[in-house]
């Protein structure tokens, strides 16, 4: 109780109340969106109070039609695909390297080679992909979502591979050899000691790779358009042109294309804001 | 002995697959851009190969000296602005104040939206909402300010995660050296520059690193702000060779264009890196 008066009296004010104002910058787009989204074309005076009052009736016509222009739920469902298939495969898969790679890379020069090899992947920019990568997708015939997903797999290889075999570097080899003496295989070891074990790092790859695949426009703009079939940012990039001087209808098509991502960050807050910083600062 | 064989061979068989998916969509196509880059291709047809013409042709071109200039202008500025702003924003919130997570948690929402809608989202600011309180015309339409406005929505967008790898930086700063500062009238300004700034220093490397990479790709802000208008002036590297070497029929001077950047990034990474690395060592 004591603690705690002492904490409440050097509570720094100015600056508390310098940050909430400072939220506002933060706030104010989204505010925006929100209010433009509920209104009718006819409430959008010229003036700015036309643009940021309060709707005089919440409807949520605007949505229902946004939905309907960008076949939202297509393409909700094809970035939903995309992303959760991307985020497991890159969890089994790039962690398997990380293991393969981590554990072998003091002893090995292939591996040590083949790590420096996948990290330095790192800094090849996607522009120089992008145009050989449209050719060689339609040339196998994985110009769609399905090549998207692949491409991705092989662009967070580098910063993934690079997490894990950092994360392994504090699991003691002993866990394993404990299973080794057991008669269990590497294999079966690496499933039921060490990728548990690798749960943190698990997380951090999920949250870096989600955000990314998720929000990523160029990639799904560049292999499959002319599919059909969209996700949610191409939808906004291809329909933009369609919602014309309709602000309303282009705002709540916005507003849409963010809503799920902020409802995932308001459940796993916690676990994205120490993801993003753990895969930065590791 | 037998045992470890068959954990070498495990080994090899997860890594040679992992190689071989790696090689193809990353290696292969930067062989075959680089291959590309001698040639003039348009995207379909036949080819010839040119040698070094469009590498000539890219020193002399002067769309593309203005999208460097573009690029590196703005991640310049968007890296300072970023990293200024952060580090105060970080120093605020890791202070004594009310609410500290909610706070947090609020600043940290930009790092989360998708740059194209929040593009879009700050488009309608800058085209109707800024004019009509200032009374003058959209930034987006003048060529001396439209950059500045994709500085602001690409710095809007970065701080949040920047302020956030501030934070932990200065959560490893222990309590007891600025109580020592305190010992020796070390306040403000002055503690911040002596004390506290030295031992985050990894950490502005960090973000120095990351921000100014990220900017130099800038892609997402321009394609929903300005398609590099007006008159060409909001260009980046990636727009362009995006919007001219996939629409515009040149593949070939675009792959050129492209491999020049990639060793940009490289050569830029690696200077950042060393300099860096060499302050951490100091310390």
């Amino acid at each position: 109780m004591k603690k705690k008066n002492k904490v409440a009296a050097n509570t720094n004010w100015p600056v508390t109340i310098l940050l909430f104002a400072g939220c506002l910058t933060v706030i104010f787009p989204l505010y925006m969106a929100f209010v433009i989204a509920f209104k009718k074309p006819s409430e959008m005076t010229n003036d700015i109070a036309g643009a940021l009052s309060l709707p005089k009736s919440w409807s949520l016509e605007n949505f229902a039609e946004a939905m309907r222009v960008t076949d939202f739920w297509h393409s909700f469902g094809y970035s939903l695909m995309i992303t959760l298939i991307t985020v497991v495969l890159a969890i089994l898969i790039h962690s398997l390297a990380g293991y393969a790679i981590g554990r072998s890379m003091a002893k090995s020069k292939f591996f040590n080679i083949s790590y420096l090899y996948i990290v330095s992947g790192m800094f090849v920019p996607f522009a120089i992909l992008m145009m050989p990568l449209v050719k060689q997708t339609a040339q196998i015939g994985i110009d769609n979502w399905f090549g998207v997903i692949v491409c991705y797999l092989v662009f967070y290889m580098p910063m993934n591979v690079m997490l894990y075999t950092g994360y392994l570097k504090n699991i003691p080899i002993a866990l394993e050899e404990a299973a080794f003496v057991d008669g269990a295989s590497t294999w079966s070891t690496y499933w039921r000691v060490i990728f548990p074990i690798m749960k943190p790092m698990h997380a951090t790859v999920a949250v870096l790779t989600a955000l990314g695949t998720w929000n990523d426009v160029m990639t799904p703009l560049v292999i499959m358009s002319g599919t059909g079939a969209n996700t949610l940012p191409l939808a906004q990039l291809t329909f933009q042109t369609q919602f014309g001087t309709n602000y309303n209808l282009a705002f709540a098509s916005y507003l849409l294309a963010l809503l799920p991502i902020l409802i995932f960050y308001l459940i796993c807050q916690k676990q994205i804001i120490n993801g993003v910083v753990n895969g930065a600062v590791k | 002995m037998n045992k470890k064989l068959s954990r070498n061979r495990t080994f090899l068989i997860i890594a040679i697959p992992v190689l071989a998916l790696f090689f193809s969509f990353n290696t292969l196509p930067l062989i075959k851009g680089l291959m590309y880059s001698f040639t003039n291709f348009r995207g379909f047809g036949s080819y010839d190969w040119v040698g070094f013409r469009n590498y000539i042709d890219l020193f002399t071109d002067a769309r593309v000296g203005k999208s460097y200039l573009f690029t590196f202008k703005f991640a310049i500025l968007a890296t300072i602005v970023t990293n200024v702003i952060s580090l105060i924003l970080a120093l605020g919130l890791n202070s004594k104040i009310r609410a500290k997570s909610a706070l947090r948690g609020i600043y940290f929402i930009p790092r989360i939206l998708g740059g194209l809608v929040v593009g879009y989202i700050f488009g309608y600011i800058f085209t109707y909402i800024l004019p009509a309180i200032t009374g003058h015309g959209s930034m987006l339409s003048n060529t001396k300010t439209a950059w500045i406005a994709i500085v602001i929505v690409a710095a809007w967008q970065s701080i949040a995660q920047t302020t956030l790898i501030y934070i932990s930086g200065l959560q490893t700063v222990p309590e007891d050296v600025y109580e020592a500062g305190a010992i020796d009238g070390a306040t403000g300004w002055q503690s911040f520059k002596s004390l506290t700034f030295p031992l985050i220093i990894p950490f502005f490397s960090i973000n120095m690193v990351l921000s100014m990479k990220d900017f130099l790709m800038v892609f997402d802000q321009i394609m929903a702000l300005t398609k590099g208008g007006p008159a060409q002036s909001t260009e980046s590297i990636s727009y362009l060779i995006y919007n001219n070497g996939m629409g515009g029929g040149q593949f070939g001077f675009q792959s050129a264009n492209a491999v020049i950047f990639f060793i940009v990034i490289v050569i830029i990474s690696v200077v950042q890196l060393t300099i860096t690395g060499k302050k951490e060592e100091q310390l």
